[in-house]
């Protein structure tokens, strides 16, 4: 393939819109007669429904319906599991409407369609609601007593455990020389896109269709789940992306409201418009990231890691959603990450609580265990008398080792290999890039009333998942380029990349490509939308595919006019040539739109990598830690767009540095959300890190799909966790503080600080 | 009840309720969508316009309160084709990813470079904080605003 635009730092297609205030989000759709929902919360935790009362309600002036569960048939539908769909979660499923229960703050009650959202929202107050309050369990400790239970008919607050396993860790604990355990811990918090979630559902009667427009991430598997529970064909609906405000794993999955609002549209035969409001959002958005570990590790001597063992705790949240599993089964399954832990034993636990079920944040589970991991590495490390970053040398996968097996996890049982990459060379780059040996003077030093310490740790990011993508390319009859994707755009810059690739596999200039449309199930015959780092690799090569259809299909189509052999036809320069010299235009080959349709299948993952390295200086009288310098290092196999990965991981660091030190969805014993605003859910701000340096490398490709790219948009926060809190080890070491527990406010931090002194 | 002000150098006249917030009133009254609305209580920024010159936060303010005033708004700061400086260094350093944190970036920064063209880099931080992105970690766009400068020092008003 040619390379004139992939590789190449490209200001993206994209900007022109959204630059001059022209993008287009789902709130900015208006429709004739269209209504608004609002929806009616629970402000109980935990407790069975008496009654709930809509009668003044459906009184409003400016109100047309109010729904309530019995208003949705015999049987509620429940939000289904769409990654591990385990027969034992279906019944922790979560009613599209509570019922008879409620299990957390914010669960669905009632829905007002009014002629305005604020004419709604004044209805719900009218709404009297009377729930009789069970006990709240309010934390993975209290799950696990089975004293109060979410789901009384399954005996237990546990959905789940899971299993990974390598190797005979029993065996290898037992004859270790040394080894070590500890307990860890890191908070709940979430991904916060900055647009809030919003649906615009149109019934058309008379055809019997639905078109759904603020749909993300993957549309075509909400659009089965849908038509399953509107009784409807699934072609009877389009599911429509517009501009994404961002996803980071957790917009786009299907929510209540996916039901709730096409549900109401077609109650009322006119189009219903739902925006959630922030509140609305930080209580009922998945939330991620709350878990624990008690981990064991064996080593020998010399700092080779000999296995690793333990137990995780995942509170879950009320119910089991689409893909609330997988940052439990990531904990377990990549506690080892780049390193070479021949024995491995971890089981994971998944336990109900009442709070907002979880799901998949940005590096699910990832960000947990790599925190867990890197702060045993470096108390191994100190205990064994090596230094922190020789320890991850060795024990780091080598190259000749590759593919790497990983532990297999059970059940829904999964394995994985290592694909490819040389990790030792992105650690000495990040070392080199941060001045390691320059800094290492300031290790636990005190300057100016603060201790400087340092850390580095190497990451892995799983990427690319299959089953397949598709994409369609379409020969104009101008002789320009229409790409459509079956991947969904969520702020990243795919219509830049895909272009990019696409012109390359065409051989046709850049400013060829019309448009890149991506996000509606009508473009492509299925597709499977962006999530696990997958829509580059995946979509990427679909592009190749079909453009190696459409180049064929215009070289036989040449042949025939040009009398000559299609193999002999050369496509270049927007003609096609004979090789007697006569040619055509691209124009001429299109006498009506040629369209083709690629795809890519793949079972395999891709395994990007690189290594994290930061410098703090912490202030013990006030706990603060301000970050002096980071730097990201990240090997991606090959760069589609080298300024738009970058500001993935750029980006992705300052989302990690904010689960690092501030983020905290907070709960009280009854179960009550302490941070329902932003003004108490903190995110980094403009101020906050100032210096973050990323560098992404493209060394070795991925030898599993044609482009050699690896998923690269997680990467940048997988570390986050674990390098910040070594790095304020390494500054209090002259405390002894080892931090345990994430986030590291100020507040934390003093405490340990203070505990240190005892 | 009624309200008069300009938007975009035009005069405009809306009915409104009492209660409806300015930045309301510009989406849904006046379809300008440019400005975006991320967490109504005047702590995300996407909102921000400019009243008078001033950036202000749209979902703070009500609508009749803009009486008499002069809004600028996103697309009051964008030419029919092409782009501005400010917009240019936006897209140049990569200083946006999903796009709906940047209407209120460009109002803001734009308010601060016609005031202090010659303001440094911990200015820009300052004055950027109290606008949330999730996506680019500022960096970018620190970087970009920094670089618009030049266009602010020389034009005045960064056209």
């Amino acid at each position: 393939m040619r390379t004139a635009f992939v590789g190449q730092p490209i200001e993206r297609l994209e900007d022109f819109r959204f630059v001059r205030g022209r993008g287009q989000y789902v709130d900015d759709l208006a429709r004739k007669d269209m209504l608004h929902a609002a929806i009616l919360r629970s402000a109980v935790a935990h407790g069975r429904i008496r009654a709930i009362d809509v009668s003044r309600a459906k009184k409003v002036a400016g109100v047309h319906a109010v729904i309530t569960a019995a208003d949705l048939g015999d049987r509620i539908p429940l939000v289904p599991m769409r990654l591990q769909p385990m027969p034992e979660f279906e019944a922790f499923g979560q009613p599209v409407m509570a019922l008879d229960k409620v299990r957390y703050v914010g669960e669905a009650l009632a829905m007002v369609l009014a002629d305005s959202a604020g004419v709604a929202e004044d209805a719900l107050g009218t709404i009297e609601v009377d729930i009789e309050p069970l006990p709240a369990i309010a934390n993975w400790q209290s799950a696990a007593k089975n004293e109060t239970l979410l789901f009384e008919h399954k005996g237990s607050n546990v959905t789940m455990k899971f299993r990974a396993t390598l190797g005979d860790a029993d065996a290898a604990f037992k004859n270790a020389p040394y080894t070590r355990r500890e307990r860890f811990s890191t908070q709940r918090h979430t991904a916060l896109p900055m647009e809030p979630r919003g649906l615009l559902a149109e019934w058309a009667a008379a055809s019997g269709r639905l078109t759904l427009s603020g749909a993300a991430k993957v549309l075509f598997a909400n659009r089965r789940i849908l038509a399953k529970q509107l009784g409807l064909a699934v072609d009877a609906i389009d599911m429509v992306e517009y501009d994404v405000g961002g996803s980071f794993g957790a917009r786009g999955e299907f929510y209540p409201e996916d039901f709730l609002i096409p549900f109401a549209a077609r109650h009322v035969g006119r189009p219903v418009k739902w925006t959630e409001d922030r509140r609305e959002h930080l209580m009922t958005m998945n939330h991620a990231r709350e878990a624990a570990c008690d981990v064991e590790i064996a080593c020998a001597r010399d700092g080779t890691i000999l296995g690793l063992r333990g137990h995780g705790f995942v509170d879950m949240g009320a119910y089991m959603r689409t893909n609330g599993a997988v940052g439990a089964r990531n904990i377990a399954q990549f506690m080892s990450g780049p390193y070479r832990v021949p024995n491995i034993d971890l089981d994971v636990s998944l336990l109900l609580t009442n709070k907002t079920p979880v799901g998949t944040y940005r590096g699910p589970g990832r960000f947990e265990t790599d925190f867990f991991r890197e702060r045993l590495l470096d108390m191994a490390a100190r205990d064994l008398g090596i230094d922190q970053v020789e320890f991850r040398r060795r024990n780091l996968v080598r190259e000749a080792e590759m593919p790497y097996r990983v532990a297999t996890i059970a059940p829904f049982e999964s394995k994985d290999e290592l694909d490819s990459g040389d990790y030792q060379v992105t650690l000495e780059r990040c070392l080199a890039e941060f001045g390691w040996a320059e800094k290492g003077k300031l290790k636990g030093k005190l300057i100016d009333g603060r201790y400087h310490g340092l850390a580095v740790c190497c990451f892995i990011e799983g990427g690319a998942a299959g089953p397949k993508e598709s994409a369609r390319l379409v020969l104009e009859t101008d002789g320009t380029l229409t790409v459509y994707m079956g991947s969904s755009g969520v702020g990243q810059g795919l219509e830049t990349a895909f272009a990019q690739i696409a012109a390359d596999a065409m051989d046709m200039p850049m400013d060829r490509i019309n448009h890149v449309f991506h996000g509606s199930t009508a473009y492509v015959s299925d597709g499977y939308g962006s999530y696990h780092s997958r829509s580059i690799v995946m979509g990427g090569s679909a592009v190749l595919d079909a453009a190696a259809k459409l180049r064929a299909a215009m070289s036989a189509e040449a042949a025939r006019r040009l009398n000559c052999g299609s193999a002999e036809v050369v496509l270049a320069d927007g003609r096609a040539t004979a090789p007697d010299g006569k040619s055509v235009s691209w124009a001429e080959l299109a006498p009506e739109p040629l369209s083709v349709e690629g795809a890519f299948s793949n079972h395999k993952h891709t395994w990007a990598y690189g290594a994290h390295a930061a410098h703090v200086a912490v202030d013990p009288k006030t706990g603060a830690v301000a970050l002096i310098d980071y730097v990201a290092v990240e090997n991606c196999g090959r760069m589609i767009n080298p300024l738009t990965l970058k500001g993935q991981l750029v980006g992705a660091v300052v989302q990690g540095l904010g689960g690092a030190f501030m983020e905290h969805l907070a709960y009280d014993d009854n179960g009550q959300l302490l941070t329902g605003s932003l003004a108490d859910y903190l995110i980094p701000t403009a101020s906050d890190f100032p210096k973050i340096r990323g560098f992404v490398m493209e060394s070795h490709p991925s030898p599993i799909n044609p482009l050699g790219a690896k998923g690269a948009g997680e990467g940048g926060i997988i570390s986050v966790g674990g390098v910040i809190a070594n790095a304020v080890a390494d500054a209090l070491s002259s405390f002894g503080v080892e931090p345990r527990d994430l986030p590291l406010s100020p507040s934390r931090v003093w405490q340990l600080v203070q505990d240190a002194r005892k | 009840m009624p309200v008069k002000f300009e938007v975009n150098g035009k005069p405009v006249e809306v009915e409104v309720e009492p209660r409806l917030t300015l930045a309301d009133c510009l989406r849904h009254h006046l379809r300008l969508t440019g400005t975006h609305v991320g967490c109504e209580h005047g702590v995300c920024g996407s909102c921000t316009v400019l009243v008078d010159g001033a950036a202000v936060r749209s979902c703070l303010l009500l609508a009749v309160q803009a009486d008499g005033a002069k809004v600028v708004t996103v697309e009051g700061l964008s030419l029919e084709e092409g782009l501005t400086p400010l917009q240019a260094s936006f897209r140049k350093h990569h200083a946006l990813q999903c796009g709906f944190c940047t209407p209120g970036m460009i109002t803001t920064a734009h308010a601060l470079l016609s005031e202090e063209p010659d303001c440094d880099a911990d200015r820009v931080r300052e004055v950027l904080s109290g606008n949330l992105c999730r996506c680019t970690g500022y960096i970018s766009i620190v970087e970009a605003v920094l670089d618009a400068r030049a266009a602010y020092k020389r034009d005045g008003n960064g056209a």
